[in-house]
């Protein structure tokens, strides 16, 4: 697929703190992601990047602190309104077919011609064959082929992926590194959370590394990005 | 996307999803025919007694099969964290509830007058005569019960012990409508049935109430 461009969004996180309870997700997270760029979260278990992406989704509101989507000339729009979201659960229906599931999220997204739409999405993620299967009976990795295919539905502006190679075999993880380098050419902003080195991670434009919901590195130097990744068992 | 066309759109998931596997209604008929079997054993049926129990009995077995009904319409939605993906795919997430009031009245509504033969020969009271009017208040009784569940539902599927808090805070907060709906139903089961219209009044101001108070308040409720 060779994605069409897209209008470039960026995103500002302001002193961000997210709190559940007395525990600390995120502590005074500031980060300026500008249009375009390609993101990789790292850190260990529990560091954060979950709860960093879901608020970039508008999933959760952070306790305090602010989060702006801005256009390429830096003004604030109200809302990234083609965010794109894979997260770690598969977020489709077991009890709907590939096709039933793809359809029912473009019709609510008011996406036109939703079957086409649908239609295009299961091609590309190799699953026309079992179009009319239920999701029950997928495998994980094909699980996660409908999630990135329902996280793709909208062509997203700013693609947001939570540890997305989960599940896929190689063929998998080529595939997605293939469609994201298509969007980040495109003009897409892709922020993603991943462990260690793979195809995926040598996208990244930039990367930040969170440990205990602080961002303790964060850079855009090609020969630092590979040792931020892998740092202490990422 | 208009509240309306994403209400119709996840509406018809709510159906689909349910007619395919048919757990809900399944297990919900069964339930209240046991409660309603159960009841009738209590006292004798064909006594004057059973035109003053009987709608209080039944609208009680009504109460606990949609605290059964209500209980997994939220956390169906958890498992595979599809709620996050419906919040990021509607434009007013008033449609997440609006459609699965309207699926849970469905099916309560449908279980309900399933039952109401059962009931009618079990219990030795005539229904058919007022049918009509039977249905009215079937109606507005579940969509009382619905709304106020659908909204419990979605807090206590968040909740830990969750299996237990829905029925706790709904049954509470349902005596309104219990007391209201068989007051209408006991009237319509008189020797010379009429409607309670005051009744009838108090069920549509409950659901006016609650149903806006959920269009108001329910995006919190979604929040994690």
């Amino acid at each position: 697929m060779t994605p069409a461009a897209v209008s470039p969004v960026g995103i500002r996180f302001e002193n961000i703190d997210k709190r559940y309870g007395g525990l600390y997700a995120l502590r005074r997270v500031s980060l300026e992601i500008t249009a375009g760029e390609c993101v990789a979260l790292a850190g260990r278990n529990g560091s954060g990047k979950t709860t960093l992406l879901r608020i970039a989704a508008r999933l959760v509101r952070p306790s305090s602190g602010s989060i702006t989507f801005l256009d390429r000339r830096n003004g604030a729009i109200t809302a990234a309104s083609r965010t794109g979201f894979v997260a770690h659960a598969t977020m489709v229906y077991d009890e709907l077919t590939a096709e039933e599931n793809l359809l029912l999220f473009a019709q609510l997204l008011g996406i036109a011609e939703p079957a086409a739409r649908a239609e295009t999405l299961l091609a590309e993620v190799g699953l026309s064959d079992r179009r009319k299967s239920l999701v029950r009976t997928f495998s994980r990795g094909m699980r996660q082929r409908m999630a990135i295919a329902r996280g793709l539905l909208n062509e997203p502006s700013v693609f947001l992926l939570d540890e997305p190679a989960t599940g896929l075999d190689p063929y998998g993880v080529t595939w997605l590194a293939e469609t994201l380098r298509g969007m980040r050419d495109a003009g897409s902003t892709i922020v993603m959370s991943l462990h260690g080195e793979s195809e995926i991670s040598a996208l990244a434009t930039r990367a930040v590394r969170l440990e205990a919901g602080s961002v303790i590195a964060d850079t855009r130097t090609g020969a630092s990005l590979p040792s931020i990744l892998t740092f202490a068992g990422a | 996307m208009s509240l309306f066309s994403n209400t119709a759109v996840l509406l018809g998931k709510e159906l689909r999803t349910e007619f395919r596997s048919r757990e809900l209604l399944t297990t919900t008929v069964v339930f209240i025919l046991v409660v309603v079997v159960l009841f009738s054993f209590t006292f004798d049926a064909s006594s004057a007694e059973s035109r003053r129990f009987a709608a209080s009995l039944l609208w009680l077995a009504f109460l606990f099969a949609a605290s059964l009904m209500l209980q997994p319409c939220f956390l169906r939605e958890q498992s595979n964290d599809t709620l996050s993906a419906l919040r990021l795919s509607v434009t007013d997430p008033f449609a997440i509830f609006a459609a699965k009031l309207s699926a849970n009245t469905l099916f309560l509504l449908l279980t309900e007058l399933l039952m109401l033969p059962v009931f009618s020969v079990l219990f030795n009271v005539p229904v058919f005569p007022v049918f009509g009017e039977l249905v009215v208040v079937l109606f507005l009784g579940s969509l009382g019960v619905s709304i106020a569940g659908t909204a419990l539902s979605a807090i206590s599927a968040q909740a830990r012990m969750r299996e237990l808090l829905l029925p706790l805070l709904l049954l509470p907060l349902l005596t309104p409508v219990l007391v209201a709906s068989t007051r209408v139903t006991l009237a319509l089961l008189d020797t010379e049935p009429y409607m309670e219209w005051k009744g009838i009044g108090f069920l549509v101001v409950f659901d006016v109430v609650f149903l806006t108070a959920l269009w108001l308040f329910g995006e919190y409720l979604l929040e994690e």
